[in-house]
């Protein structure tokens, strides 16, 4: 691991975002959006099913935490694409750059994505609905964290599809995390899922974070539990996926098909 | 004797049933220009390919600098660079910024002023600050040759470099490369399909027909070979021939 090659990777495409407003939209704007539309549901809701205590803060919170999760494998998968998009693989990969550092400086993207959106939305949430995201407390911290790891095993598995199949299977980038939706338990607690989806939903990091924010919330006991499971699954999961990655580039340069992605 | 800056043994390719390249062996020694030549589909990109890591051999073996590259990829690919015309560098960003991250890519010291350097001998003062997407072809070419150079690499991977160039800037290319070659030290793979470059070129030839070497030599020799006017005339019987 070279740290200027990483470096290299990241002020490419912080020169990319400088200049281009659908990148930035990207940040700012649909994460904005995303927050009024349902913010105003929350209220909406909030008026008639008033007995579910901190309704609100479930809500806000488990939407905001989730597009973290998003812009995470966003991060990931979106930087490879800008790659494939520019024909810029081949130059790239017959550079010294090996497939870590490309991850690796994927990831710091990824990290300052949701940073950016992070901002945007704990103060949007503040302003539009006096929504104080720091409710969750400092296990805020670990969760966000644990968040971002699960998104960049997301985005990882969903980068290793694209340039395994090309660009038919591009949409995935925007597409593939919601399959984990639904198994994340973002908006309604696990409890709910049919008992042959729950051990599914039990193996996946996210699931964890959100039932550990539910925990706080509702009842204040300390999620350790839940942090320890999406730890631990994180980094199981993260070093599969890193290894399968590393088996799709090794496969695409077999068939020849590392410097044609995309076209 | 000077030891080859590359050396290539039994160098095969196979895409499933199909042969692209099969069993080449050759050597380019320090400052050497070797021209590549063959029709299309001969197996001259995939072997470019095969010699920058992006495609992985399916037998033989590729020596670099007296290092085996699958075992010491990094430390090879720091003193080599390609170009192309059919590569393309980051749309968004401006010329300018496009050889700087190249330069922080390859680590490099002293960028404004290789940067600067590289820029007037291209002569690309007039759309250094342009944005590459507004790039003609032409120009598009002199990025990727620029960037190739900015890193001073030892060997250079040329595949079809002045194809989309206009004749004074070949011209000047050609005669950059020879300067670079001279100066330097700088050894050279080259791939054509325009024959007076390849004769004015290359110190040898390889002929490639379906991945295999059918002939080998100056151009002199090749042509002497095989009873022809000039290398055109050659690769036309040979590939009209098979
Ligand atoms: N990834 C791949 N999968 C399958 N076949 C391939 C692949 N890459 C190249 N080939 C085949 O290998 C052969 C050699 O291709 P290559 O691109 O090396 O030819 P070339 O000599 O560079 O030709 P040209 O002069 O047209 O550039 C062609 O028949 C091509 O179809
Ligand atoms: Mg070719």
């Amino acid at each position: 691991m070279k740290l200027h090659r990483i470096a290299a990777l990241i002020v490419r495409h912080l020169y990319l975002y400088r200049r281009s407003l659908p990148r930035m939209m990207e940040i700012f704007y649909w994460p904005f959006l995303d927050l009024v539309i349902w913010g105003f549901i929350t209220l909406y809701l909030v008026r008639y099913q008033s007995q579910v205590p901190g309704f609100v803060t479930f809500f806000l919170g488990a939407l905001i935490l989730w597009d973290m999760l998003f812009r995470s494998q966003q991060g990931i998968t979106i930087s490879f694409l800008e790659e494939m998009w520019a024909r810029n693989l081949m130059n790239l990969f017959a550079s010294p750059l090996n497939p870590n550092e490309f991850l690796a400086a994927t990831m710091a993207m990824s990290v300052f994505k949701v940073t950016c959106v992070s901002i945007v939305m704990a103060v949007c949430a503040w302003l539009f609905y006096d929504y104080n995201l720091f409710l969750i407390g400092l296990w805020l911290i670990p969760f966000v964290l644990s968040l971002v790891v699960t998104g960049w095993i997301i985005g990882v598995f969903t980068t290793s599809l694209i340039m395994r199949f090309g660009q038919e299977a591009e949409v995935l980038a925007w597409s593939m995390v919601f399959l984990f939706q639904p198994i994340s338990c973002v908006f309604y607690p696990m409890d709910v899922l049919p008992a042959w989806l729950k051990p599914v939903a039990w193996a996946n990091p996210a699931a964890h974070v959100f039932e550990g924010m539910r925990a706080v919330l509702g009842s204040g006991v300390p999620p350790v539990t839940h942090l320890a499971w999406a730890c631990g699954l994180n980094a199981a999961l993260l070093v599969a996926m890193v290894a399968w990655f590393h088996r799709t580039f090794a496969y695409c340069k077999e068939q020849g098909s590392l410097v044609r992605v995309g076209e | 004797m000077t030891s080859p800056v590359l050396q290539v043994a039994h160098l095969t390719k196979r895409f499933g049933e199909f042969t692209a390249v099969d069993d080449i062996s050759f050597a380019i020694k320090p400052g050497e220009i070797l021209g590549l030549l063959g029709p299309n589909g001969a197996g001259k990109t995939t072997t470019i390919q095969m010699l920058l890591g992006l495609v992985t051999p399916t037998s033989g073996s590729i020596q670099m600098f007296g290092l085996d590259l699958a075992a010491h990829r990094e430390e090879i690919l720091q003193q080599v660079n390609f170009s192309s015309t059919y590569i393309s560098m980051p749309y968004a960003l401006t010329v300018e910024e496009n050889l700087s991250v190249v330069a922080r890519l390859y680590g490099l010291t002293d960028v404004p002023r290789r940067i600067d350097d590289i820029v007037k001998k291209l002569e690309m003062e007039e759309f250094r600050h342009k944005i590459t997407r507004k790039l003609s072809s032409g120009q598009m070419t002199r990025l990727t040759l620029a960037k190739a150079f900015l890193t001073q690499p030892k060997i250079l991977f040329l595949d079809e470099p002045t194809a989309s160039l206009d004749p004074d800037i070949a011209h000047k290319v050609r005669a950059l490369l020879q300067d670079e070659r001279r100066t330097s030290g700088l050894s050279m793979l080259y791939t054509s399909h325009n024959m007076r470059e390849m004769e004015e070129m290359s110190d040898r030839i390889i002929f490639l027909q379906r991945g295999r070497i059918v002939a080998e030599g100056t151009a002199a020799e090749i042509v002497a070979r095989f009873g022809q006017a000039d290398l055109e005339d050659v690769f036309l019987k040979l590939a009209r021939e098979s």
